[in-house]
């Protein structure tokens, strides 16, 4: 499918997507609430058939927390970009994947851990790189830690 | 400087030179001929340095010739532990256990620029432990990124010789070594 | 007269207890801690636990700028490091849209494909040591040797070059470079039959291997499997071929997908690949063309705000790179997407009801590097 086709898609399945110019791929900011009605039809509808997700990756841009996924599908070959974006930093809720592509259980994990974001419906959610009791998220732009970390 | 400050191996065999009972040193000539050239590895390696320690064990340069006849498994049944990688703050405490379970006497050789001091990953992280001798009191420290296998072996090398420098009279106490 | 105490009678077998493979054991790899939850000697389940190697390279790259960069990726995958390193030179490199010089594509496609190879050669001598077969040790690391000769020759280093930089390579090779990887390529390939020889046609190997740790192509999907151990689920996931970089497309190989997705396939599509591998370097070694070592880059390195993915085909999986830009010489995120880490995500799942030693094999032919998982 065509990126203009894809982009009728899923404007049509959500009309609330926000279309963003990329040179590489087609991407939109999608709503938290409607994320995974969204992931589900990606995946499950048959002309779509969105089943690879081959990153998943929290980013802070100062004044939001964003999650990026990039899903390709393996038997169509087309590429999309989602992004959903969450202002609250102090609670940031974002619905989980996992139940529909396997690998976003670590992938979301990772993001908690280094970048506070929650995800709701994990079967698992804690820390997997740091320690359970270590305080703060670390790839936040406003991290501080005096003592761990040397500037240059 | 305090005598008990130098630490080298060239200033310590010269104090050895004078002095000692003639009995004393002929029978601390064998056990440390002994016990220097069979010095025993614990499995330890954390990332690319351990790759380097496997090749320097391998064929090509094998120090098998040096002693290092098998890696031990056991933090027990082992002489020295070879740190090879990085140690974060999560490892530091494993480390500590691993080396509190070895059975006296001990050594420690750091390997590699990250457990010399941190290495390339001193500034700007958050969960490096900068140099391994902030855990466990280090004997042998051997440079490089990876350090090159002949590298290694001169560091065992290096630690044949200080091991050659001990004495029955006065055993190696690790707790003076501790900080 | 005795008094007979009535113990409660204990089905040892049917209670589940836990054990763990700490982070310091001969045949986890590296340092990953898993407590696995056995019955008996059945493994339940298993939780790994990571982060005993986290350096926080992620962090550290808000602050370095790209050329210092490349220092750094180096050293989550070490095996395949010029690989990793050729990713974020295309990402810099197709970011400014800048054109690199047809003989650096040649010289990194055929330095990935040696990388590849000694990549392959170090897997085949740990899985050989954790089946217990110390011979494989030996062998894998004395072939190794040649080619670390070669890269030492040309570029100074026996690991960790950081040869390649955004624009082009550090500098050129060396005069004997091809005649020495054409030696090698004469000499590996009849050592190849003696790998075989010893450990493909090993009646213990195949007892050990073969129907452990089944994998199915939808799994593979789902939890994002790739590099050998995903195509030997069917999962016809080469980056190489799919989405191809480099001189990919002017050789001429096969993408080795084998349909049984057991340990067996995993071991099987590795010992294919190191001679696919063989056959793209004898295609290109030849027609090296003249030319320069690098483009002309700028001495800061600004990428254009905005975000680039780039993905490439390391020895262990696809490996992907994600900046967000906006403007400065260093990026604001730098995500790498370790083909490691998703990998281990299927380790739990493809383990469940096998034993505890079929546990070791599974983890060798899964084939994961740990500082690439925690980064």
């Amino acid at each position: 499918m065509d990126n203009a086709t894809l982009k009728e898609r899923i404007l049509g399945l959500v009309p609330e997507a926000e279309f963003q110019e990329n040179k590489q791929f087609l991407m939109f900011v999608v709503p938290p609430s409607a994320m995974h009605e969204l992931s589900f039809a990606l995946k499950h509808e048959a002309d779509l058939a969105f089943d690879f997700l081959f990153c998943l990756s929290g980013v802070d841009m100062v004044k939001y927390l964003e999650v990026v996924y990039h899903l390709e599908s393996t038997t169509h070959k087309h590429q999309l970009v989602l992004k959903v974006r969450t202002a609250d930093r102090e609670n940031a809720a974002v619905d989980t994947v996992c139940d529909i592509w396997r690998t976003a259980e670590f992938h979301e994990r990772e993001a908690y851990d280094l970048l506070g974001i929650r995800f709701n419906n994990h079967p698992d959610l804690r820390r997997i790189f740091l320690e359970e009791d270590w305080k703060g998220y670390p790839l936040r732009k406003d991290y501080v830690d005096e003592v761990n970390i040397v500037e240059l | 400087m305090k005598e008990g400050d130098f630490r080298d191996n060239e200033t310590l065999e010269l104090f050895k030179k004078s002095g000692g009972n003639i009995l004393l040193t002929t029978i601390d000539a064998m056990i440390d001929w002994g016990r220097s050239n069979s010095i025993w590895p614990l499995t330890f390696a954390t990332s690319c340095c351990g790759i380097e320690m496997m090749a320097t064990g391998a064929s090509r340069h094998d120090f098998a010739r040096f002693g290092i006849e098998v890696y031990r498994a056991s933090p027990r049944q082992a002489d020295v532990i070879v740190v090879a990688g990085t140690i974060v703050n999560k490892m530091a405490p494993v480390l500590k256990r691993l080396y509190d379970q070895m059975s006296d006497p001990k050594y420690v050789i750091a390997m590699g620029a990250c457990a010399v001091s941190g290495g390339p990953f001193f500034y700007n992280t958050y969960h490096v432990v900068r140099g391994v001798d902030h855990v466990i009191p280090v004997d042998v420290y051997v440079p490089g990124c990876p350090p090159r296998p002949e590298a290694l072996l001169y560091g065992v090398m290096q630690l044949q010789r200080k091991i050659k420098l001990e004495t029955m009279g006065d055993p190696r106490k690790t707790e003076e070594l501790t900080r | 007269m005795k008094e007979v105490i009535n113990l409660p009678v204990r089905n040892i077998e049917e209670e589940e207890y836990h054990i763990n493979m700490g982070p310091q054991h001969p045949s986890t790899h590296g340092v990953l801690r898993l407590v696995v939850s056995l019955q008996g000697e059945i493994v339940k389940n298993l939780k790994p636990h990571c982060g005993y190697i986290h350096r926080g390279i992620e962090k550290m790259c808000e602050k370095d700028t790209y050329p210092q960069i490349i220092h750094l990726t180096d050293r989550m995958d070490y095996l395949s490091a010029h690989i990793n390193n050729h990713a974020v030179c295309m990402l810099v490199e197709k970011a400014l849209e800048i054109d690199v010089p047809e003989r650096v594509q040649y010289i990194r496609t055929i330095v990935d494909e040696l990388n590849r190879i000694a990549s392959h050669q170090l897997w085949w001598c740990s899985f050989g040591m954790d089946l217990g077969g110390l011979t494989c040790f030996f062998y894998g690391l004395r072939d190794r040797e040649k080619i670390l000769d070669i890269f030492e020759e040309s570029f100074g280093s026996r690991l960790l070059h950081s040869y390649y930089t955004p624009g082009g390579l550090m500098m050129d090779i060396h005069k004997d470079f091809q005649k020495n990887v054409k030696d090698f390529i004469k000499y590996f390939r009849k050592k190849i039959k003696d790998y075989d020889r010893i450990l493909t046609g090993n009646i213990i190997m195949h007892e050990r291997t073969r129907g452990v740790g089944f994998l199915s192509k939808e799994d593979a999907i789902s939890y994002g499997v790739t590099g050998p151990s995903g195509r030997a689920s069917g999962f016809a996931c080469d980056v190489r071929k799919h989405h191809p970089y480099g001189v990919y497309e002017k050789a001429d190989f096969k993408e080795i997908l084998l349909p049984e997705g057991d340990t067996f396939a995993r071991y099987m599509v590795r010992m294919h690949e190191m001679r696919e591998s063989m056959k793209i370097i004898e295609q290109l070694i030849d027609n090296i063309p003249a030319g320069d070592y690098s483009a002309k880059m700028k001495a800061v390195i600004k990428l254009p705000a905005g975000e680039y993915f780039q993905r490439v085909e390391a020895a262990r999986g696809e490996l992907g790179v994600y900046v967000v830009s906006d403007g400065n010489k260093t990026p604001l995120r730098m995500k790498f997407r370790s083909p490691n880490f998703s990998n281990l995500g299927v380790l739990d799942h493809i383990s469940r009801g096998c034993k505890i030693a079929d546990l070791v094999a599974i983890g060798a032919s899964l084939d994961y590097v740990i500082p690439d998982i925690d980064r």
